[in-house]
């Protein structure tokens, strides 16, 4: 089969590339070993957050913030996106100590969107909130949104653009040949000009068969959900010195994540929950919500992401190879950016590069 | 509770309380996990309670639960009420809640005796109030004596189902009708296997003879019906079926249903054992060699919870089990374990010729599985009709996994136990990819209702 990209993984950053490319009139071909979004873009939190990003990734962000508040124009679907901001809250001296560098650190930059709160208005927006906190770094403009519905979304709208999608279909060899990829499948060949790379946490195998390897670690991050709660809070809450990431769903759940790590069989994709982790969370949450006591966990899962050793993603065009691109290594945090990055792998493949500085995003930094 | 066993066994029915008694008795450490107040598992549930009056309704049946229990308890196995299973590892760490306190404990060996439950089959007003699963209706009949006051209907298909029946007969109660899946054509398919199936003269037979007492005493008794459907505003007040052709419609505050038992595998997919489609049962079950060894090492499954085989079965399952167990635990050497098996499997062997009988007999039309009424809700913690799970599955989202990501169907309290297999018949329909092949929903813990306050007591030592 011939096309003009194909695209090797059916997540948001697949879907997002193939619909931007589609936009301008390019011919891709998803090909995705499972399904869209079987992996990290089906399962993960929802967060859309700027607040505490590295610095390297606010331009992006910011961006990608006002696509998302726009969201239907792109994919016709509002995705359930929600803005009631997103805290850190302090609950010592310290701990404000910390958000304030942050915020000056922002603010230096030239940056407006974080800023500090005091108590005061840190219980206005939280009232349920345990009394002992002092104050808090906010970003207004961040929320949430549903992931698995985010990506239908943009596999629709890139669908009624002409994009297709192979699924069940593993690519399993790369070949450059005349100026032309060739993808090998056990459901056939694939041949176009442009590959690019949006394989998730297996990106780092298509990296090196393309030989340029990546220090990628892919890992499982867990969340948990408790059973549905008449409203009684509408930001989402973290911490300065907790790993916690508190929400209260558009049904009443309460998600729970905090970036702890369940152990992953790689190989056979099967994590196993990590419950002392879990165990702090909940502990966490009972400081923060004393009154969350007897609400009941109604599931506890894990998801594959990819992580860098930086925590900053690879996006750019190979080093090694003509034609090929990378989006990959999003380290928990890839969600919120995912519109933007297709538009980003758009601009380099079709105008040769970007809009947007990605320079720390190369992957010859490692 | 200690930490950690050389053998925990989850569930006191006629599974677990004779692996029990066996390991004890060999010297071997041995905790008993259930959720129950009091042993004896489905059949012989609260059996040590009131033994005359039970006596009687269960006859031979119910000396040998009596003798189970009894044999337990003078065992040195400890036993563990009212503690419920919310986690069960690869590794098995086994996450309990024990008097409102979560534990997590360790074992070298797992022994599944987890039963069944009665399969789950969707159709237009099933969740009104007043509709109940017949197992159900049994423990409020039999544990406190309540009854449908102004009559009932018993629908579905199965012994339980005659028996209850028959229950309620006897107990005065007005059997408005007994509506009866089984076709003319089930009749036909099961008849080659009855000559086995009598050489056993199994209880389980006894239930067709109730067919005969209903008749007599004028109950209508009805087979080979379909399209059943409940109605009501707020709670139920009439049913309708097909029979023969026409449509019929009955009043009536209160259904019994039952489409027969399935395995309870909530714990081995936890443990990530793996199951199969077992055609003749409609369900799927563990994978399991003739001792009852899991695909996962260290883990056993004796009893309903690895196929449905009865309480006979799952009693000699379970001593099966306990044998192998031991010669894992380097008690027993290989001689001594098959040697010490012989027995039960002989037994077990003339327990199951019943079975191929059954399964012929009151198999449910794959057309009631599949819930043709779009209408009808599969998903009852969130409410998701077979409407939208065929519309997302039209829309490409061709697993049961990615109907429930898309719909939730099957993301609320109960994990999917209520609609795991109805989603999987409608995938496997409009998808024309054979159950056999198909994924289940991924299972994910907590399996029984954990608070935020329990998880965060445990591991104290554990930080960030
Ligand atoms: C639990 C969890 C919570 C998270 N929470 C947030 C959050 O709140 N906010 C946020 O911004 N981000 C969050 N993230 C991160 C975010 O989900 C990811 O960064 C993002 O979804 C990555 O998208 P992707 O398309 O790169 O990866 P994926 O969605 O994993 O897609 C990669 C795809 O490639 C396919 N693939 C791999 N190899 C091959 C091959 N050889 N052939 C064919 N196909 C292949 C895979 O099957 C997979 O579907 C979270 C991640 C997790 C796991
Ligand atoms: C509703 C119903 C009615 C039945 N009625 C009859 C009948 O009338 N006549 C007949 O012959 N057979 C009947 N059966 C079948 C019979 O009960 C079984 O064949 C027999 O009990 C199987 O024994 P077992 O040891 O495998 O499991 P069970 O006897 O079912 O015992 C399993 C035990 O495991 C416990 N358990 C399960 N999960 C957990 C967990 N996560 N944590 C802690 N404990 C747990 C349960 O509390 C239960 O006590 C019925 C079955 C059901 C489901």
């Amino acid at each position: 089969m011939k096309t003009d990209v194909i695209i090797i993984g059916g997540g948001l950053m697949g879907s997002s590339t193939a619909l931007q490319l589609a936009m301008r009139g390019m011919h891709c071909t998803i090909v995705e070993k499972e399904s869209p979004g079987r992996h990290a873009s089906g399962v993960n939190a929802g967060g859309l957050r700027q607040l505490n990003r590295n610095p390297a990734e606010i331009p992006l962000t910011v961006e990608a913030a006002k696509m998302w508040r726009n969201i239907e124009s792109l994919v016709d679907s509002d995705c359930d996106a929600r803005f009631p901001g997103q805290l850190r809250v302090a609950e010592n001296s310290d701990d404000l100590d910390l958000l304030e560098q942050r915020a000056a650190l922002l603010h230096s930059l030239g940056y407006r969107h974080e800023e500090m709160i005091g108590r005061k208005e840190l219980y206005q927006l939280a009232p349920a909130l345990a009394p002992h906190c002092v104050g808090a770094l906010i970003c207004r403009e961040d929320g949430y949104a549903r992931p698995f519905h985010a990506l239908t979304a943009f596999r629709h709208k890139a669908r009624s653009l002409g994009v297709e999608y192979r699924v069940n279909t593993i690519v399993d060899g790369i070949e450059r040949e005349a100026g032309n990829w060739r993808i090998t499948t056990r459901k056939g060949e694939f041949q176009a000009p442009v590959l690019v790379n949006c394989a998730g946490g297996w990106a780092g195998q298509i990296a090196a068969s393309l030989g340029e390897p990546v220090p990628l670690k892919p890992a499982a991050p867990m969340l948990m959900v408790t059973e549905r709660l008449p409203h009684f809070i509408e930001p989402v809450i973290g911490s300065a010195s907790r790993k916690l990431s508190f929400k209260q769903m558009q049904n009443g759940t309460l998600l729970v994540g905090g970036a702890h790590l369940a152990s992953l069989d790689f190989h056979k994709e099967k994590s196993e929950i990590k419950w002392p982790k879990l165990a702090v969370s909940a502990r966490s949450i009972m400081a923060l919500f004393p009154q969350l006591k007897d609400v009941r966990i109604v599931r506890v899962w894990a998801g594959i992401e990819a992580f860098m050793p930086d925590n900053l993603p690879v996006i750019c065009k190979s080093s090694t190879a003509e034609d090929a691109y990378h989006a990959f290594g999003f380290s928990a945090h890839g969600f919120q950016l995912s519109p933007l990055i297709g538009r980003i792998l758009a601009e380099l493949i079709v105008d040769g590069t970007s809009n947007f500085p990605i320079e720390p995003f190369n992957i010859t930094r490692f | 509770m200690k930490e950690n066993y050389p053998l925990v066994i989850i569930g006191a029915g006629p599974a677990g309380l004779a692996a029990a008694t066996v390991a004890a008795d060999h010297g071997v450490e041995v905790a008993l996990l259930d959720e129950q107040p009091a042993p004896g598992g489905q059949i012989f549930r609260g059996i040590e309670a009131a033994p005359d009056e039970r006596a009687d309704k269960l006859g031979p049946e119910y000396l040998r639960g009596e003798k189970l229990v009894s044999a337990f308890r003078n065992s040195s196995a400890r036993y563990y009420p009212d503690t419920k299973v919310w986690s069960l590892s690869e590794q098995r760490d086994i996450g309990v809640i024990h008097q409102q306190q979560a534990h997590m404990i360790s074992a070298e060996q797992v022994l599944i005796a987890n039963g069944a439950f009665e399969r789950p089959v969707p159709f237009p007003g099933w969740t009104l109030p007043g509709v109940m699963n017949a197992g159900a209706g049994q423990i409020l009949f039999k544990g406190s004596g309540i009854v449908p006051a102004d009559g009932v209907v018993l629908a579905g298909s199965g012994p339980l189902l005659l028996l209850l029946a028959w229950q309620y007969l006897r107990a005065g109660v007005r059997v408005k009708a007994v509506l009866d899946t089984i076709s003319r054509g089930n009749y036909i398919k099961a008849l080659p296997k009855l000559p086995s199936a009598l050489l056993v003269h199994h209880h389980i037979t006894q239930g067709l003879r109730y067919q005969q007492t209903l008749r007599l005493a004028g109950v209508e008794l009805h087979n080979g019906i379909r399209d059943l459907q409940a109605h009501g505003a707020e709670s139920l007040e009439s049913i309708s079926y097909r029979h023969k052709g026409s449509n019929h419609t009955l009043e009536t505050d209160s259904l019994m249903i039952h489409f027969g038992i399935i395995p309870n595998i909530h714990l081995s997919q936890a443990a990530g054992c793996d199951h199969f489609w077992h055609k003749r049962q409609q369900c799927w079950r563990p994978e399991l060699d003739e001792w009852g060894s899991s695909s996962v090492k260290g883990i056993l499954i004796a009893g309903d919870g690895g196929g449905i085989g009865g309480a006979r079965t799952a009693e000699h399952a379970g001593r099966i089990a306990a044998f192998r167990v031991l010669y894992n635990l380097g008690v027993m050497n290989q001689q001594e374990m098959h040697l010490e098996a012989k027995q039960d499997r002989k037994w077990m062997k003339a327990d199951l010729r019943i079975r191929p009988f059954l399964e012929k007999l009151f198999r449910i039309p794959e057309s009631m599985l599949r819930v043709p009424h779009d209408d009808t809700i599969v998903c009852r913690c969130e409410e998701v009709t077979a409407r939208e799970i065929r519309a997302a599955i039209a829309d490409g989202h061709s697993d049961s996994n990615q109907v429930k990501f898309y719909t939730r169907c099957g993301m609320g309290p109960c994990q999917g136990r209520q609609c795991s297999q109805a989603v999987a018949h409608i995938v496997a329909d409009q998808t024309s990819i054979p159950l056999q092949q198909s994924t289940q929903f991924r299972i994910r813990p907590p399996l029984k209702p954990l608070t935020l306050g329990q998880l965060a007591s445990l591991y104290p030592d554990e930080t960030e």
